[in-house]
């Protein structure tokens, strides 16, 4: 009894005093991410400017590791009931967040509820079309979308005696011939590589990568990307790594020391490396368009992005999600949006983000900045160049890496590569097919 | 035969074992069903459909070559690092055993390793052997070989076994001195005596009476590399490159918690369990009785 009143007794009152104080203090929104380093502070930057503009919400940022990791974590929170209400996703688990139809409040809808005004059209039609669905509701907010770009080490061009930056294939390998000559370990390297070599290689030449429109159009999706041109892209890549050409180092962003270490004179991979690069290169970088073969197209069409975007789940209260509105309205304002693109590397969302970096002279005090929306924005997109959209993608990216690996390492012809991947992938398109 | 005791029935017993049987249920009956329950399932990522399927995830793994290539890999990696952390370990306890002055600082440092977490040792092992940053590959390029685990599946699969092994060989170390230094030193004097020299005294003597620590060590072994090499693989290798490093436990998590394949990971770690149970049997009834306790 003495424990009772002594301990119990005083902890229950105190929690119904602290639940009355929380009533009356703001509404909290929780905010999962997966930004570390100096592009979390400036996640917390946003949560914080936000918290200081307003009263009624507050944006709790947390990071939550990688991308897969933010995701599955989010997953299994939804699985307990414990959801955020707002997720980052990268672009890979769109179509798994999709099929969760009872779990997300796709954007639109929660803009809509809470009397937001929000207008489509202000975003980059090549950002916000993938994550659209096929009658055009937007499903998620735009936040960090990033393409990739080729990255070349200017005074090893200068070395070299490489006059001009290379927009094909053939002087991709002309110019690797020569940094080779000057001293260099291996022309080029990349990472990503299904999201470079596969699936931005079918929308930059306007090939798809499946059927469906590149499943946009459905889940009895196929893929196609055992074609002739990517058969050529692969072979030349395999030929390219035997004779040192080409130097492979690992998924993800594994190769960068390659490219700071100037072991590498070029090196393909997201815009978003911008900071990093900036950081850590003791010599003039430029970024330049990915490459193109000038036999299977004229000119380019437009890449497709990466990064991620915010996702809001369902399951708050309703009074909550006209703070999220809020709170993703603000996010996306020109100023931040600027500010943001303009630190990382990651693509402007909105054209008003992009004319208001125009203004500020950002690209004339930093040439090239600009390549990665350029590149996004070079044509109107394709149903070939819009995006991929396939369920069991993260997966399936791993399928394609690991055969990518077997083809560069010569334990296997680039066709037997190709054919297991897109094998191995329609299985698995098979089997998310039948669990959603 | 022993005479059959009879004790009157009581409830003491009972509330003695309670404890242990109460948490077998919770963290092992209980989460082994669920795994059990859940491989039976195809289900989406959020829990949001889900069919009952029988016995087809089982099905589809048991048809899946890869799963199989897995297996295979399990097996060798397995054995190359309980036999390469046992034979350095036997090597470095041998040694030690013989030093006299300063033995406690060499023990000491032979034992740090053990301290580091799996994910840590993996790291180190990665700067250690980038292919662009590390000490090794760089001192290997002066003898003209060009290392490079990032695309070379047989490189990346020594790396990880190394580095598995090399952490495990503290732990090992540990029990082999022990081992060594209760054998009552009269027998090895006895044999030198005879004119027996070092390496017949320890093949003839000392190893013999090492058995039950080495067959102890040969069961612990075998499960750290089947089931706690997990973040020593996922920092240096992630299962690459084209899965040459991907063993069964990280092929559960890839698929599981990566891929979001619950179903099949689920069926996955089924198979780790039976492994398990069948390998606790072997050892118990079979090898067991064969070793010869002092």
């Amino acid at each position: 009894m003495s424990i009772w009143k002594k301990l119990v007794v005083p902890a229950t009152l105190a929690a119904l005093a602290g639940s009355t104080a929380i009533a009356n203090a703001a509404t909290e929104i929780h905010w999962w991410h997966a930004m570390g380093g100096t592009n979390g502070e400036r996640v917390n930057k946003i949560a914080d400017d936000f918290n200081k503009s307003q009263s009624e919400y507050k944006v709790i940022p947390t990071f939550k590791g990688n991308y897969t990791e933010t995701m599955t974590s989010a997953i299994a929170a939804f699985r307990a009931k414990k959801q955020p209400h707002i997720v980052q996703v990268f672009e890979v688990g769109t179509a798994t967040m999709m099929a969760a139809k009872g779990a997300i409040y796709p954007v639109e809808d929660v803009m809509k509820d809470s009397g937001i005004a929000f207008d489509k059209s202000d975003y980059l039609p090549a950002v916000i079309s993938y994550y659209q669905t096929p009658e055009g509701d937007l499903l998620s907010m735009p936040f960090n979308s990033s393409t990739p770009v080729l990255w070349y080490n200017k005074d090893a061009f200068k070395k070299a005696g490489i006059s001009e930056v290379p927009a094909t294939w053939s002087e991709m390998k002309d110019a690797s011939d020569k940094l080779r000559a000057a001293g260099y370990k291996c022309g080029f390297s990349f990472g990503w590589q299904s999201w470079v070599m596969v699936e931005n290689f079918g929308a930059w030449h306007n090939i798809p990568m499946g059927t469906k429109e590149n499943g946009f159009a459905g889940f009895d999706t196929e893929f196609t990307f055992n074609n002739d041109a990517m058969k050529k892209h692969w072979t030349n890549l395999a030929n390219w790594s035997k004779d040192g050409t080409f130097a492979y180092g690992g998924r993800r962003g594994d190769s960068l020391p390659m490219f700071i270490n100037q072991e590498c004179g070029m090196w393909m991979n997201s815009s978003a490396y911008y900071g990093s690069i900036k950081s850590q290169a003791k010599f003039e970088f430029g970024q330049s368009m990915l490459p193109y073969y000038k036999d299977l197209t004229d000119k380019p069409q437009n890449s497709i992005i990466g990064g991620a975007t915010l996702w809001v789940l369902k399951g708050q209260d309703q009074g909550d999600y006209k703070g999220v509105g809020e709170f993703l309205k603000f996010m996306s304002s020109p100023e931040i949006q600027a500010w943001w693109h303009q630190g990382t590397g990651y693509v402007p969302i909105t054209k008003a983000a992009y004319e208001l970096s125009k203004e500020q002279g950002f690209y004339n005090e930093n040439p090239g900045t600009d390549t990665a929306i350029k590149q996004l924005s070079l044509n109107t997109p394709t149903p070939a160049s819009r995006g991929i959209r396939f369920g069991n993608f993260v997966q399936i990216r791993d399928v394609i890496n690991e055969e990518m690996e077997a083809v560069w390492s010569g334990e296997k012809t680039p066709e037997a590569g190709l054919e297991t991947a897109v094998e191995r992938g329609n299985a698995l398109l098979r089997k998310f097919e039948k669990a959603n | 035969m022993l005479k059959r005791v009879h004790f009157s029935p009581s409830a003491l017993p009972f509330l003695l074992v309670f404890p242990q049987i109460a948490i077998t249920l919770v963290f092992f009956i209980w989460p082994a069903s669920q795994a059990l329950y859940q491989s039976m399932l195809v289900e989406d990522a959020f829990g949001l459909s889900t069919q009952f399927v029988w016995f087809q995830n089982f099905e589809e793994l048991f048809s899946d070559p890869l799963y199989w290539e897995a297996f295979e890999r399990t097996f060798i990696f397995s054995f190359l690092v309980a036999f390469t952390a046992m034979a350095f370990a036997l090597l470095l306890a041998v040694m030690a055993d013989r030093v006299i002055k300063g033995s406690g600082v060499y023990r000491t440092l032979l034992i740090w390793p053990y301290a580091v977490a799996p994910a840590a040792a993996g790291a180190l092992w990665f700067f250690m052997f980038n292919p662009s940053l590390g000490i090794l590959p760089y001192l290997l390029s002066f003898i003209g070989y060009d290392w490079n685990h990032k695309i070379n599946g047989n490189e990346a699969m020594a790396l990880v076994i190394l580095s598995a092994a090399w952490k495990q060989i503290a732990y090992n170390f540990l029990f082999f001195l022990a081992g060594l230094q209760s054998i009552p030193k009269s027998l090895i004097e006895a044999a030198a005596i005879d004119g027996a020299g070092p390496g017949r005294r320890f093949w003839t003597i000392m190893f013999p009476l090492l058995s039950p620590t080495t067959f102890f060590l040969l069961v612990v072994n075998v499960v750290y590399a089947f089931f706690e090499t997990f973040g020593i693989i996922d920092a240096l290798t992630a299962g690459g490159p084209a899965n040459s490093t991907q063993i069964l436990v990280y092929k559960v998590y890839n698929d599981g918690f990566v891929g979001l394949d619950l179903g099949g990971s689920a069926a996955q770690s089924v198979v780790l369990m039976a492994i398990v149970v069948a390998l606790t049997i072997v050892q118990f009834r079979f090898i067991e009785k064969k070793v010869s306790y002092q």
